[in-house]
């Protein structure tokens, strides 16, 4: 005997979430570049490699500030390799600076989410699907690569060098007392408004820009997450870490210090 | 507050009080061998903060990982990708 069932429709609240239920996240990695012909390639075939692997939808976005060497000749080759809703080319005339850099690539990022990294495979992209996890994980703001906890780590460093790192960091913890362990390091991942956000309070450049965005981001009460990295530094022995940056770090750190 | 702010009051405070008690200005009959100990307190602190951030230093720069695994697996990968570029159609 079949049966009579009345069917009723979901309630309307119910269908309302299902049709809006979360579009599908999106990367947008920026890759600012000033001479990187040799490396580019490679970072994106890694990025490319890393991402496919792990079903991630991605966009690559490449900020050349005009390097005299021919890096834009190439990322334009990498771009009808890969296609362009894979790759974006969002070139400047000139070296104008890694914020305004991050400004710019941000306009035409089409993801929800910014992942900023070094060209130079100092960072490797293998990490990503792990800094992704971790966001997930803890619902963070921004997730940190960090050298200093777990088994993160560097290769390429003599003792001297490891020894300024290690001092510097310490010396930004009893300061700063951040709640992050690698101030200095600039391979993570932010949610895309966030970011915005602290490009918009951040007033340094170079290594302190990295450092002050985590400590606005605290100000800010954004949520940090970890992940440690393995940083492959093949530019220490040709550019040693001189007088002049450990000064204008020690500047920046008390400037922090000073006003924050 | 900024952090230095924060510094400077952490200071003034325990400095305000270290000096009220040395300086008797509590009225407060602390024994000889109390009042030795807090008269050389400041230097003791400065000397176990200069020996624990030495030793912090150093028992971190010791065990610093080195990511060799790191950089044999950068080197294959970027032999594979030469090649996998290069078939792809790119001019180094």
């Amino acid at each position: 005997m079949a049966s009579l069932e009345v069917r009723r429709s979901p309630p309307r609240s119910r269908r309302e979430l299902e049709v809006r239920s979360p579009r599908r996240d999106r990367y947008s990695v920026l890759l600012p570049t000033y001479n990187e012909r040799e490396n580019l390639p490679l970072i994106v075939w890694l990025l490319v490699k890393s991402f496919s692997e792990s079903g991630i939808n991605y966009e690559i976005i490449i900020i050349d500030d005009g390097s005299p060497d021919g890096t834009r000749d190439v990322a334009e080759q990498l771009q009808k390799i890969y296609g362009s809703d894979r790759i974006l080319l969002k070139p400047r005339e000139k070296k104008l600076g890694l914020g305004t850099a991050y400004i710019h690539g941000m306009k035409h990022a089409t993801g929800n989410y910014i992942i900023i990294m070094d060209a130079d495979l100092s960072h490797h992209p293998k990490f990503i699907p792990e800094f992704i996890r971790k966001q997930k994980e803890g619902n963070f703001d921004i997730v940190s690569g960090t050298r200093y906890k777990g088994n993160g780590g560097v290769y390429g460093w003599d003792l001297k060098r490891k020894i300024i790192s290690r001092g510097a960091n310490f010396l930004t913890q009893i300061l700063l007392r951040p709640g992050a362990s690698d101030l200095t390091g600039s391979f993570r991942l932010y949610r895309k408004e966030v970011l915005e956000k602290l490009i918009e309070k951040c007033v340094s450049k170079g290594y302190v820009f990295q450092m002050e965005m985590i400590v606005r981001a605290r100000q800010l009460n954004y949520t940090i997450g970890e992940v440690p990295i393995s940083f492959v530094d093949r530019v220490y022995g040709e550019s040693k870490l001189g007088g002049n940056e450990i000064v204008s770090f020690l500047k920046g750190l008390l400037t922090l210090f000073a006003t924050t | 507050m900024t952090k230095l702010a924060q510094w400077l009051w952490g200071l003034a405070i325990l400095g305000s009080t270290w000096a009220a008690l040395t300086t008797g200005a509590l009225g407060l009959e602390l024994p000889l061998s109390c009042q030795e100990v807090l008269w050389l307190l400041p230097a003791y602190l400065l000397v176990s903060a200069g020996c624990y951030a030495l030793a912090t230093v150093g028992y971190r720069v010791a065990t610093f990982h080195d990511c060799e695994d790191a950089a044999r697996e950068l080197q294959s990968q970027i032999q594979e990708a030469r090649a996998d570029l290069a078939r792809r159609g790119l001019r180094f």
